[in-house]
């Protein structure tokens, strides 16, 4: 006969490996099975983020042309000059003509007016894609004179309907339609300001445009079919820039979006993952569990003459089916779950998603999920490989914990867990530093997890409340009795309920930014658009309202022409600029008063509130410090604005720190009395309205007499924030769903597993007298207080958390309400002996004989 | 020319380390086994019979000391070396019949051989249920099955490689009295006709004395 050996490396040994590990599992495949669910909703989000991200990619690429509906935007603050329709011109046809700008919106019907954004659009823009409308063909008929397309949510804002009108300026229309899409826009981009699309040609009529009106114009051009557009934008660019243009093109807008959603991408993927890690510990603690009731038999076998690595094989092989099942049933419900993306995300998309399914997130997402799986189950697996067979004499004889310690194979797996969740990181951060942030992050988030339920425990074993009835103190013992699995239970939980307490913190913080601002007889309300000859008209209609001037400030628009002595054209051309772009290309809009407001400090220099000014002199200006670090400038470097026109020269003569976060005229450029006041000017009114109806009631009042003014009401605001933070914190609270399920499964299989040693608690205890009810009660109490402990350190680490990002992100101050904390402890808590006793089914009831009878399992 | 001992065992020492210090389970035990021979170990709880099974059976690694099983020296091997060494030439039966609940009764038989690759697993394993009088239950679980039962599927297993020799510990321990003498007889009657020898560990002088030898150990020592 050939040596037993020898055989022991062809298949004929290896098979029984197999047979073993099918066979072993008979009685506990169920149990194995809810283990690899573990890990499931892990996959499930990988997979599904990954398979949206590839649809997203698709469909950018194959609607390129609509995200921005032309070739090639060209924008400018300013009506083009005869050079810019020089340039223009000589693009080609076709062409369209585009003036966008905010203004009130007046509905006659009802009375009521709202801060929009009106769009005159001129030509048959857009070339790619199509305008969106209810009812569709009024895309067309509008541009033909006199109607005006409303954005839908406006409409049923202010229950209009199509053929009712609305009057913009000095000019009414006919509502012709609802715009329900425009190419290139999310629907989120009508927010803050809804869009109201009228002819071009009947822009004058409304007299909105006045001097100093804050407009874009735009031109779409769409070039002729097979044009290189990026060789010619290559040749047009320098141009543009020239004229202090700025452009847009599909290529630029795919970049932008790409790099906009990629960073979104990286933040679900990497929540996706906590999820799938909180998984894993979960099929680890699985394992040891089921490795522990496996012990007599990997002792048997050992006696029977099978070597250690054949008794971990079989093991392995049943943790490998594990990881396939869950890995595998988490594709398959990512793949259904990727259409669940672009409905949340849909108010921030551009384009339509449609759902396909690509082979490479699927293979990728299992094999990422089997291979956690493997590597987080291998260090109870290694161990077992110590098993020795002399307990199938006595089961006190236990693994060398000291050979344990020095196993190098043990050491090495725990380093290619710690690489192999570092390396996942660093893939799904921007940078590696930042990858390896958001690991260590992690880590120590773990950590002090593990630290807080440890802190507990020793905390209820110090002080252990001896005069509690018996039923309390025993299921508070149970949480730390041998093979507890209180602090994998306290993280899974735990992590849960700190995702989403933070989440509802931190936007709560941000809220109250907001409702705080509107109280104590701070403004609420701004006017704006005003013209110089209005301003004494609009202050009296707000004084006789009943209402208080807290601030009236004269705005001068002005562009940046040189900062130290180099033109800012010259700057934005070189690649190595630090300065943003937007810094150095935008209309600033600029103020000029004798004292500093009370949103306003001198950090350094000298603040200088008049000049007498000759043309020609240098201006002494006060900036905003945070330009003037961008600007890298400092007290004395000279700056050179065009005024509409006419050139004028600036020092630095003090640094301010401006509370931004106040609702009033903050600048970032301020000048000296004696220098603008004949400058073109339009002028601000800040206010405060004690009711919603006085609100409407001042803005009905000012837009009825001058159309061009308009309103923005801080309640408006703080409903569009709330709103729009609420569609963002769905995004956010749908992934932590993903984490907070991961935790019940974890929860659930791990009082699953910890079943048998109660059941045998349960049916000692009833030997001695104990009720059905008193064994309840005792896992009620151990339910119960393991909910506390877990969602306590939760709650904790979200206070903290959401307190630092108030603090040191945000800059607000922070205050929370008491009632989320103590709602969620309660709700983790009741979630937590639900789900206990649900899995304890049976162990009150069983007959104690049957199990003296059983065999261990 | 006479065939090695089954089992040599010479200046056998057992030695723990312990929170109080040296633990000296088993002192200088020796003695040798015959081919095909019976001994049984005979002493009180506690006085090391299961240490010295086990030293005996590769299941552990003596302080000091030599075991030679049939003629292979198994300090000097390593653990998988003794699995493979008890795989080909030692059969178990334990006191709590140990066998594996998620295996079938032909299953549970059938797992020494299977280990080995060796095909005709399977009818020896019916064969050999059927001589224990277990021909009905092959596809029974442990825990459908009664001690006495368990007990005989175990020597069933114990048996299906033909071992040079079968380590029972306390094999009657949790049977009755009918039970136990049906299985003992067993033990004997495979003895007889395989010629495996067999070291029985027990506490009761009744069926030590069934045996050709009886090693009488108290606290560790041979007496």
């Amino acid at each position: 006969m050939a040596n037993p050996y020898e055989r022991l490396r062809s298949g004929m040994i290896s098979s029984f490996v197999w047979k073993m590990a099918w066979r072993d599992s008979r009685s506990s495949r169920r149990r194995l099975l809810l283990f690899s669910i573990s890990i499931t909703l892990g996959i499930a989000a990988l997979v599904g983020i990954e398979s949206f991200r590839h649809s997203l990619s698709q469909a950018i690429d194959d609607q390129a042309r609509s995200l921005i509906g032309a070739d090639l935007v060209v924008e400018s603050t300013r009506p083009f000059r005869p050079e810019d329709e020089a340039l223009l011109h000589s693009l080609g046809e076709p062409q369209a003509r585009e003036v966008r700008f905010s203004s009130m919106a007046v509905f006659p019907r009802s009375d009521s007016t709202r801060l929009v954004h009106v769009r005159a659009l001129g030509g048959e823009f857009p070339f790619y894609g199509a305008m969106e409308t209810v009812p569709a063909p009024a895309a067309r008929d509008f541009r033909a004179g006199g109607r005006a397309l409303v954005e839908e949510s406006l409409l049923l804002q202010f229950h209009a309907q199509v053929g009712d009108p609305i009057k913009i300026g000095d000019l009414e229309f006919t509502i012709a339609g609802a715009l329900t899409k425009m190419p290139g826009e999310a629907s989120a981009a009508g927010s803050f300001a809804p869009r109201v699309y009228i002819p071009l040609q009947n822009l004058a009529e409304t007299n909105l445009l006045k001097t100093g009106s804050i407009a874009h114009y735009r031109d779409y051009v769409k070039f002729a079919e097979g044009t290189d557009v990026g060789q010619r934008i290559e040749i047009l660019a320098p141009q543009v820039q020239r004229l202090g243009l700025e452009y847009d093109t599909v290529a630029k807008r795919k970049r932008d979006l790409g790099s906009a959603l990629e960073n979104l991408y990286r933040f679900l993927n990497l929540v996706g993952f906590v999820s799938l890690l909180l998984g894993a510990v979960g099929v680890a603690s699985a394992i040891q569990a089921h490795l522990q009731q496996k012990t007599r038999t990997g002792a048997i076998l050992r006696c029977l003459g099978m070597s250690s690595h054949g008794t971990v094989l079989v093991y392995l092989l049943q943790t490998a089916a594990m990881g396939l099942v869950g890995a595998t049933t988490g594709a398959v419900l990512g793949v259904a779950m990727q259409s669940v993306f672009p409905r949340i995300l849909k108010t921030f998309l551009p384009l339509a998603i449609p759902t396909t399914i690509a082979w490479e997130p699927i293979i990728r997402g299992v094999s990422i999920g089997f291979a956690i799986c493997i590597l987080f189950a291998l260090p109870p697996l290694l161990r077992f490989r110590r098993l020795s067979p002399l307990r199938v004499f006595r089961a006190e004889v236990d693994v060398e914990t000291s050979a344990t310690r020095r196993d190098p194979v043990l050491w090495l797996v725990y380093a290619l867990i710690v690489a192999g969740v570092t390396g996942f990181a660093i893939s799904q951060a921007e940078t590696v530093t930042r990858g390896l942030i958001f690991a260590a992050a992690l880590g120590v988030a773990v950590g002090i997890f593990a630290g807080v339920a440890k802190l507990l425990i020793a905390g209820v074993r110090k002080f252990f409340p001896h005069g509690w009835s018996f039923v309390l103190r025993q299921g508070l013992a149970n949480l730390y009795r041998p093979n507890n699995r209180t602090l994998l239970l306290t993280l899974s939980l735990g992590l849960g309920t700190f995702l989403l307490l933070n989440l509802y913190l931190s936007r709560e913080v941000l809220l109250a930014q907001f409702q705080s601002v509107g109280a104590k007889n701070q403004a609420n309300i701004f006017l704006f658009d005003i013209q110089p000859d209005q301003k004494t008209g609009v202050t009296e209609i707000v004084r006789s309202a009943g209402m208080p001037v807290i601030q009236e400030a004269p705005i001068v628009t002005m562009r940046l022409l040189e900062i130290k002595g180099r033109k800012t054209v010259d700057i934005l051309a070189d690649p190595k600029r630090k300065i943003p772009e937007w810094e150095l290309q935008r209309e600033y809009r600029c103020t000029y008063r004798e004292e500093l407001s009370d949103t306003e400090k001198i950090t350094e220099g000298r603040w200088i509130g008049r000049v007498d000014y000759h043309p020609g002199d240098t201006v002494p200006i006060s900036l905003d410090g945070e330009i003037a670090k961008d600007f890298s400038a400092k007290i004395g470097d000279e700056l050179i604005f065009d005024v509409q026109g006419v050139p004028i020269k600036t020092t630095i003569a003090s640094l301010r720190t401006v509370d931004w976060k106040r609702f009033q005229t903050n600048f970032f450029v301020l000048f000296p009395a004696g220098v603008l006041e004949s400058a073109p000017t339009f002028n601000v009114l800040v206010s405060r309205v004690q009711t919603p109806a006085d609100s409407a009631k001042l803005q009905n009042a000012v837009v009825a007499k001058y159309p061009n003014v308009s309103a923005i009401d801080l309640t408006s605001v703080i409903q569009t924030v709330d709103s729009i933070l609420d569609k963002v914190a769905l995004v956010i609270r749908v992934m932590s769903l993903f984490t907070v399920g991961a935790g019940i499964i974890v929860l659930t299989s791990t009082i699953w597993s910890g079943r048998y040693q109660r059941l045998q608690e349960s049916i000692l205890l009833r030997t001695l007298g104990a009720s059905r009810a008193q064994i309840w009660k005792i896992l009620c109490a151990e339910y119960f207080l393991l909910g506390l402990f877990a969602s306590a350190t939760g709650i904790i680490l979200a206070v903290v958390s959401s307190w630092a990002l108030a603090k040191f992100v945000f800059k607000l101050s922070y205050a929370p309400s008491p009632w989320p904390v103590l709602v969620t402890a309660a709700s983790v808590s009741l979630l937590t002996v639900v789900v206990g006793l649900i899995a304890s089914r049976g162990v009150a009831s069983r007959p104690p004989l049957e199990i003296l009878r059983a065999e261990a399992e | 020319m006479t065939a090695c001992p089954i089992l040599n065992v010479q200046r056998l020492t057992k030695t723990y380390s312990t929170g109080a210090g040296e633990l000296t389970v088993l002192k200088d035990i020796s003695f040798v086994l015959p081919q095909s021979a019976t001994c049984s170990i005979l002493g009180p709880s506690g006085s090391g019979k299961t240490t010295l099974l086990g030293l005996c059976a590769g299941l552990d690694r003596p302080t000091s000391g030599s075991v030679l099983l049939n003629g292979i020296a198994l300090g000097e091997a390593g653990e998988d070396e003794r699995a493979r060494i008890r795989n080909e030439h030692v059969g178990f039966v334990f006191q709590n019949f140990q066998l594996i609940p998620t295996l079938t009764a032909l299953e549970n038989v059938t797992v020494p051989m299977e280990l080995r690759g060796d095909r005709t697993a399977r009818a020896l394993g019916l064969d050999l249920l059927r001589r224990v009088g277990l021909a009905e239950r092959v596809d029974h679980y442990p825990a459908q099955l009664s001690g006495g039962e368990q007990q005989r599927v175990a020597l069933a297993r114990a048996f299906i490689n033909r071992p040079k020799i079968l380590f029972a510990d306390e094999p009657t321990g949790n049977l009755d009295a009918e039970t136990s003498g049906a299985v003992t007889e067993i033990m004997l009657e495979l003895n007889r006709r395989a010629g495996t020898a067999l070291v029985l560990v027990t506490h009761d002088p009744d069926v030590a004395g069934l045996t050709e030898k009886t090693i009488r150990l108290r606290n560790g020592e041979s007496v």
